[in-house]
């Protein structure tokens, strides 16, 4: 019994010291191996050429689809009037750039923007024209100053709650809205 | 045999329509298609129908459809993950989509119902009958299949803020780190947060920007740790928001606090944090 016990510990040592010469004997099914109880050899069942997985993902990605963002979410005051923020505020600086550019080269170019003959244009326009082109400059001016004010609370950390940023988005349009009229028939 | 193959598939060239509608629209735009009604509605029932969205990766040519599914409210649960289950179990085995607790806690069921992004299990169905819900996937995610969204790149920005303590200095009683009452009141709105993405798939900025914006639910997460007393490394932390893409694509649109579905505010938690490293 003992002997035996010994036997199998030895085998047992070089299997693990020497792996190829132990692999070799199972192979040939040797007395070792069936000491070892180790006769079954199980073939390789995965494939021989072995692709990243992620690779397989980083493809699939290439497939998949963009979920709907724009097009499909609910309009509301918070993501409409930030929108329109933006807009305005493009809006107003392309105008104060392009107004300042063409005064700078009115003089070489020959265009008459003085004040004195922007006022007399001004002037020969009919009460409905001068209103609507006043307003549809003084509207973006309005919602971007009282929007921009909405803005700064928030940059202190007030108003930042639900109710109030609904409530400060429609008083900022209400506002806008009857000063631009102010204005226009200024 | 044969002859039978080419005469169904006569048929089935000319039953297709002539012109694909599809074709003028955009790659993430959606074409209507079928409908699949409730197999037995109750006596006095009260359909409404469900329109979800569908795309298989199978069939990743096949355009993403918006599916009609016809439910009776009187068969059905009060919530919209109820009308999903339903759908799946008896009209359509093949709708996917995540869910696991039910009950708004695990996160799983987010997606874009009625065109606000919310908790599945925590919307309830409008109950006019006339109206019809549409359901969406997150806004802006790469799709996987049908409602199941890719969080990939939204986990690996979470890894990204190290949301665990980071602490040298032992306490010295060798216990528990403490924190007065008042300390602890400041992770209140922030540690409730169970990252569903539903802030963050609302947010415009993060709809552009999302491979360098943090977005909403990361920065209320970056937040809960600035925030918390026992925390030592708020220094680094900062430092590693202090450029112009992680924090600063943030413009205040607020979505997000419009559409959390447990009531959070992460367009607080950004000013704050906007605040902390103005200081």
């Amino acid at each position: 019994m003992f002997s035996q016990k010994v036997a199998q510990q030895s085998l047992r040592r070089l299997a693990v010291q020497q792996p190829n010469l132990m692999q070799s004997m199972v192979m040939r099914a040797s007395p070792a191996a069936i000491a070892l109880g180790n006769v079954q050899k199980r073939s390789v069942t995965s494939s021989t050429e072995k692709e990243d997985p992620t690779q397989i993902l980083a493809r699939q990605r290439l497939n998949r689809p963009i979920a709907p963002h724009l097009s499909i979410y609910k309009p509301q005051i918070g993501w409409i009037g930030s929108s329109l923020h933006r807009i305005t505020g493009v809006a107003l600086s392309g105008t104060l750039y392009l107004g300042a550019a063409a005064y700078l080269v009115a003089p070489t170019l020959g265009w008459h923007l003085e004040s004195a003959s922007m006022v007399a244009g001004m002037a020969a326009l009919p009460i409905a024209a001068k209103v609507l082109l006043k307003s549809t400059l003084a509207l973006p001016f309005t919602y971007h100053c009282m929007n921009g004010i909405r803005h700064l609370t928030w940059d202190l950390g007030r108003g930042l709650t639900n109710p109030a940023i609904i409530k400060s988005g429609w008083t900022v349009v209400g506002l806008s809205v009857t000063s631009a009229i102010a204005l226009a028939f200024l | 045999m044969a002859s039978l193959r080419s005469t169904s598939r006569l048929f089935a060239a000319a039953s297709r329509p002539l012109f694909r509608p599809a074709a003028f629209a955009r790659s993430y735009a959606t074409v209507e298609a079928t409908q699949t009604v409730e197999p037995s509605p109750s006596e006095n029932p009260n359909m409404k129908t469900f329109k979800v969205y569908r795309w298989n990766p199978d069939t990743p040519t096949e355009k993403p459809t918006m599916q009609s599914y016809q439910l009776d409210l009187n068969k059905t649960g009060p919530m919209m993950l109820d009308a999903l289950i339903r759908i799946k179990n008896e009209l359509d085995p093949t709708l996917t989509f995540r869910r696991s607790c039910r009950e708004g806690i695990c996160g799983s069921c987010a997606m874009n119902i009625d065109g606000v992004n919310t908790l599945a299990c925590l919307c309830r169905i409008p109950t006019q009958a006339n109206s019809e819900s549409r359901i969406y996937p997150l806004p802006h995610t790469y799709v996987v299949k049908d409602l199941v969204p890719d969080l990939t790149l939204f986990y690996k920005q979470y890894k990204s803020i190290k949301p665990y303590l980071q602490r040298d200095t032992p306490t010295e009683d060798g216990l528990e780190y403490r924190q007065s009452p008042e300390d602890r009141k400041k992770l209140d709105g922030l540690y409730e947060c169970i990252l569903c993405a539903c802030c963050s798939t609302s947010c415009p900025s993060y709809w552009w920007n999302s491979e360098e914006y943090l977005g909403p639910a990361i920065l209320l997460q970056s937040y809960r740790w600035l925030a918390d007393s026992r925390d030592e490394r708020t220094a680094e932390r900062k430092a590693a928001l202090d450029n112009s893409m992680s924090v600063y694509r943030c413009h205040t649109i607020l979505n997000c606090t419009r559409t959390c579905p447990k009531g959070l505010n992460p367009g607080r938690a950004i000013a704050e944090t906007k605040k902390m490293l103005a200081a």
